[in-house]
C-alpha cells in the first residue's frame, strides 16, 4: 500500500517539474525570430502559438495512453478544436487569410470524423 | 482599443485551453475528461476567434473567423453528445467515485 502510495507521489512531481519548467520556458523564452518583426506585440504572438503546442502535447498524451478507444476519440475532436485556433493566431501573425479556410474546412472534416468513430464505437457495443 | 481588447481575448482563450487540456490528462474517467475538455476548449477556441475578428476589422478574415465560430459553435455540442452515447452504449464503466447514472436508469425504466 505504502508503495503504491510512493510511486504515485513520485509520478506527481515529475509531472508538476515538467508542467513547471515547460512554462518557464515559454514565458521567458518567446523565439521572436519565426514571424517577421515589424509586427506589432510579436513576442505575445510567438508565445501564443507555444501555448496552443503545449495544450496539443497533452492531448498527443492521451491518444498515446488512452486506457480504451473512447479517450482517444475524445483527445482527437480536442485536437481538431485546437487547431482551429492555431489557424486563427498564424492569420494574424502572417496576414495571409488562407489559414483560416483551413481552419474552417478542418472543424467540418473533424466534426464528421468524429461522429463516425462514436457511431463505430457504439456498434461495436453491440456485436458484442 | 479594439486590438488591445483582442489580445485581451486571445490571452483568455489560452487560459481556457491550456486549463481545459490539463482537465484531460488528470481526470480519472472518460466522462469527466469529455466534461472537462469539451467546453472548455470550445469556449477558448471562439474566444481566440473573436480576437482575430477585432484585431483584423471588418475584411475578409474577420468574416471567416466569425464564420468558423458558427460553425463551432453549431458542431462541437453534438459531437461530444455522440462520444458520450457511444461511450455508454459499448459498455464503458463510470469512475468508482460517481454515484449516479440517469441514462442507464431512463434505458431500465423503458424496457
Amino acid at each position: 500500500m505504502s508503495e503504491s502510495e510512493d510511486i504515485k507521489f513520485l509520478k506527481w512531481v515529475v509531472g508538476t517539474i515538467v508542467f513547471v519548467s515547460l512554462i518557464i520556458f515559454i514565458i521567458t523564452c518567446p523565439l521572436p525570430f519565426l514571424f517577421y518583426k515589424k509586427l506589432p506585440f510579436v513576442a505575445f504572438y510567438s508565445r501564443a502559438v507555444f501555448i496552443i503546442l503545449l495544450a496539443s502535447s497533452m492531448c498527443l498524451y492521451r491518444i498515446a495512453r488512452g486506457p480504451t478507444g473512447a479517450d482517444r476519440i475524445v483527445a482527437i475532436d480536442i485536437l481538431g478544436i485546437l487547431i482551429v485556433g492555431f489557424c486563427a493566431v498564424l492569420t494574424i501573425c502572417t496576414s495571409r487569410s488562407w489559414y483560416l479556410d483551413i481552419g474552417i474546412a478542418w472543424a467540418l472534416q473533424s466534426f464528421i470524423s468524429t461522429l463516425a468513430l462514436s457511431k463505430y464505437l457504439e456498434g461495436k457495443g453491440f456485436d458484442e | 482599443m479594439s486590438n488591445f481588447l483582442g489580445l485581451i481575448l486571445i490571452g483568455v482563450g489560452l487560459a481556457f485551453d491550456v486549463f481545459g487540456c490539463l482537465g484531460l490528462v488528470r481526470l480519472p474517467d472518460v466522462y469527466n475528461r469529455l466534461q472537462a475538455a469539451t467546453k472548455c476548449v470550445t469556449l477558448g477556441t471562439c474566444s481566440i476567434l473573436l480576437g482575430t475578428f477585432l484585431i483584423v476589422g471588418f475584411s475578409a478574415q474577420g468574416m471567416k473567423a466569425l464564420l468558423c465560430i458558427v460553425f463551432l459553435i453549431l458542431t462541437a455540442p453534438v459531437a461530444a453528445h455522440a462520444i458520450a452515447r457511444g461511450a455508454h452504449r459499448a459498455g464503458i464503466k463510470l469512475c468508482d467515485e460517481s454515484c449516479v447514472d440517469r441514462y442507464k436508469e431512463d434505458k431500465e425504466g423503458e424496457a
